[in-house]
């Protein structure tokens, strides 16, 4: 077995109310928490993950060591009680862990399945981990791998271009009317789920930038930095109306909150620039005469749902060949960390010396007809000794303990595996 | 020469109808290696045109551009290269379709008038013929184009008013795309009817002794140039934009129409065309 676990544990949109995610969101980005969980023993690789929708750690550990407390402890900085905790986290071992990281980086775990955006950013705290020494030749393989599952994914299925849900109708919707989103701006109304959702989708599509107007300013503040953006006062919105392009409004209000009229002014103002309406709140936030207006597109959440609905098997169809996909990669990694380990490869390595030396040594006794039995004991004494004082070396090496302090006996397997062409159980080289 | 002409127009016709029926199964299967061929279709048809209206000058000895065959003839060559060297730097989505079908639709009315050779006045002997005729031709060309997208445009904008999407709405651009392309044509477009007003009343004034003498063509021209001014002058003061601009090219092209057409049957005037 190998002398170490993966070991992956976190939350994420499905196990755990927003409420707590807020509390565990690391807003002050990588550096921070990536030192301070340099101090936690018997880690041996780490690396972390956060976005609006997760925070997750993925770690290499020795085998026998116990360092979960002291994580979940990290994790959740003391702001939850403890006994709270394992209900909203979620703890993988080995090969759940790995297949876990596929899931995610091939956006089959996002909310919007099949969203580019997660990709970006696990590639991003990848690029962070790496930098701050965190990483080491397990995790850089593993999330090499999980980069190019989600790039399989993403070639062999449709799983990012089939119509995926209402917030994808919303962008296809604004592709048809925008062209090119790249320069365009959004304003959320109003912080649902749902808003929040069209919105990271659109971010994913390259919209320019949020903006997100809140009857409390606090929850915009905290929604907006989510998405880089900025945070407006409810009394702004029609005012902002100016500046943006793409409106998608989840307000709670039982009143419509734009009227055509107000609408229309600003229309001159924006030299008739045209402007998109998702209303996805019900009761519904915005006049459905909007949508008489010259340049201005107002649809509402039947609307869209009633784009989406023709796609919905697709989807599904899609999304079982990609999770195929991923059950198969994670499989071919699960037979490259079970062969990493010291103890079968020196296995493998006597074998083959063994092998070898057998083969020969039966080779030339047989062109030997007299040599008496005494002679043959000797000689086959003499190529075993051979053969030990040969492999002494590499199997010191891979025995030896590593003087820094870091164990880096996968690279010294590797090392000696491609050395001596040890490649069995695996085809795939280790990059 | 007589036969080569003859010849050239007919592959010219069949040519161009081939390209507008590849582009059309373009459109309907959305295979990109039609449009490929489409594309080499029509630029084979542009090389054609322009090597029959070489055949019909050299025939001719002035510019071909004296009879209702002629000028049609004419403006379809326009508006393929007109296309052809828009799509050189951009493209727009399935654009190419209605494009290759309105260049058919123009060969196959100057098929039907007289393909015979008309003697020049001498007063009309003249360089600014062919300068005159052809940048006049030439903006007729690219505001056509504004005209198909100007169709297209309407056609996608209810779709997506109406919420129902139907056959037209994946195949077609954004509407942003179309109205870019609106404001590009309509923009060198103005920019050659501007160009052909002010070389005609030269001209003119060298045939005649006066600059302008309200010829039903010249007025029509000249209406036609106050449509288009007016949409330029409303775009960039007021943003008129989208479904506006559309109407407006629509009704622009229609004044088009009936500057090359209507004029010459229904008013006469000097630069009738010979029947």
């Amino acid at each position: 077995m190998p002398s170490e676990k993966i070991l992956l544990l976190g939350v994420n949109h499905k196990t755990t109310p927003v409420e707590i995610r807020e509390k565990i969101a690391l807003s002050g980005g990588y550096e921070e928490p990536l030192a301070a969980m340099k101090n936690i023993q018997g880690l041996r690789e780490y690396y972390l993950l956060s976005t609006c929708n997760r925070v997750e750690l993925l770690l290499v550990t020795e085998a026998e060591s116990n360092v979960e407390a002291a994580i979940v402890d990290f994790l959740f900085g003391g702001r939850v009680p403890r006994d709270e905790c394992p209900q909203y986290l979620y703890m993988l071992y080995d090969k759940e862990a790995v297949h876990h990281l596929f899931m995610v980086a091939a956006s089959l775990d996002s909310m919007v399945v099949g969203e580019a955006q997660i990709l970006g950013q696990l590639k991003e705290a990848y690029r962070y981990a790496a930098h701050f020494g965190c990483t080491g030749p397990l995790l850089n393989k593993l999330l090499h791998k999980s980069f190019s599952v989600a790039k399989r994914v993403r070639t062999e299925t449709a799983i990012g271009s089939s119509a995926v849900s209402i917030s994808y109708a919303a962008v296809q919707l604004a592709k048809k009317i925008f062209g090119n989103l790249e320069d365009k701006n959004v304003l959320l109304v109003g912080a649902g789920e749902m808003a929040e959702l069209a919105a990271e989708h659109l971010v994913g599509n390259g919209v320019g930038s949020v903006t997100v107007a809140n009857r409390t300013l606090a929850r915009a503040v905290d929604l907006a930095q989510c998405f880089k953006g900025k945070a407006v006062a409810m009394e702004e919105l029609v005012a902002q109306l100016e500046h943006v392009d793409i409106i998608i409004s989840s307000t709670g209000a039982t009143e419509i909150i734009l009227h055509k009229d107000e609408v229309k002014s600003v229309m001159r103002a924006r030299m008739n620039r045209p402007l998109f309406f998702i209303d996805i709140a019900v009761p519904r936030d915005l006049d459905p005469r909007l949508n008489e207006l010259d340049n201005v597109y107002l649809y509402d959440i039947d609307d869209l749902s009633s784009v989406v609905e023709v796609n919905k098997s697709e989807r599904d169809k899609e999304a079982v060949k990609a999770t195929r996909i991923v059950d198969e990669e994670t499989l071919k990694f699960e037979r490259w960390f079970l062969g990493l380990a010291v103890t079968p490869t020196i296995q493998a390595l006597k074998e083959k010396m063994d092998g070898i030396v057998q083969l020969e040594l039966d080779r030339t006794l047989a062109r030997m007809p007299d040599v008496t039995d005494a002679d043959r004991e000797n000689l086959s004494r003499m190529v075993t000794a051979i053969t030990a004082k040969i492999l002494h070396d590499p199997l010191m090496y891979l025995k030896s303990e590593s003087c820094a302090g870091r164990d880096n006996s996968d690279l010294k397997v590797t090392t000696v595996r491609e050395l001596f062409g040890l490649q069995k159980g695996d085809n795939e080289k280790p990059s | 020469m007589e036969e080569i002409n003859y010849l050239l127009f007919q592959s010219v016709l069949g040519i161009t109808f081939i390209a507008a029926a590849a582009y059309l199964v373009f459109f309907v299967s959305q295979n990109k290696k039609i449009r490929k061929i489409a594309r080499m279709i029509l630029l084979v048809s542009g090389v054609l045109q322009t090597l029959h209206i070489a055949s019909r000058f050299i025939l001719a000895g002035h510019t071909p551009i004296t009879s209702q065959h002629e000028a049609v003839v004419f403006f379809a060559w326009a508006t393929t290269w007109a296309y052809l060297s828009f799509r050189w730097r951009y493209t727009v989505k399935n654009f190419g379709t209605f494009v290759s079908i309105f260049i058919s639709c123009l060969l196959l009315i100057s098929s039907l008038s007289s393909r015979e050779f008309s003697p020049l006045l001498p007063a009309l002997q003249s360089i600014w013929l062919p300068i005159h005729a052809g940048v006049s031709i030439i903006a007729y060309g690219f505001l056509s184009l504004a005209f198909c997208g100007g169709l297209m445009y309407l056609l996608q904008e209810r779709e997506l008013k109406s919420k129902k999407f139907g056959y037209f709405f994946s195949r077609f651009p954004s509407l942003d795309a179309l109205d870019q392309l609106n404001n590009h044509c309509l923009t060198a477009g103005f920019v050659f009817l501007t160009l052909g007003i002010v070389t005609g009343s030269v001209w003119a004034r060298q045939a005649w002794g006066t600059y302008w003498h309200w010829d039903p063509k010249e007025t029509w021209s000249l209406i036609t140039w106050f449509v288009y001014l007016v949409q330029l002058h409303q775009r960039y003061t007021v943003g008129w934009r989208g479904k506006r601009a559309a109407v407006m090219a629509i009704v622009g092209f229609a004044s088009i129409v009936f500057t090359l057409w209507g004029v010459t049957y229904l008013l006469g005037g000097v630069h009738s065309y010979a029947k």
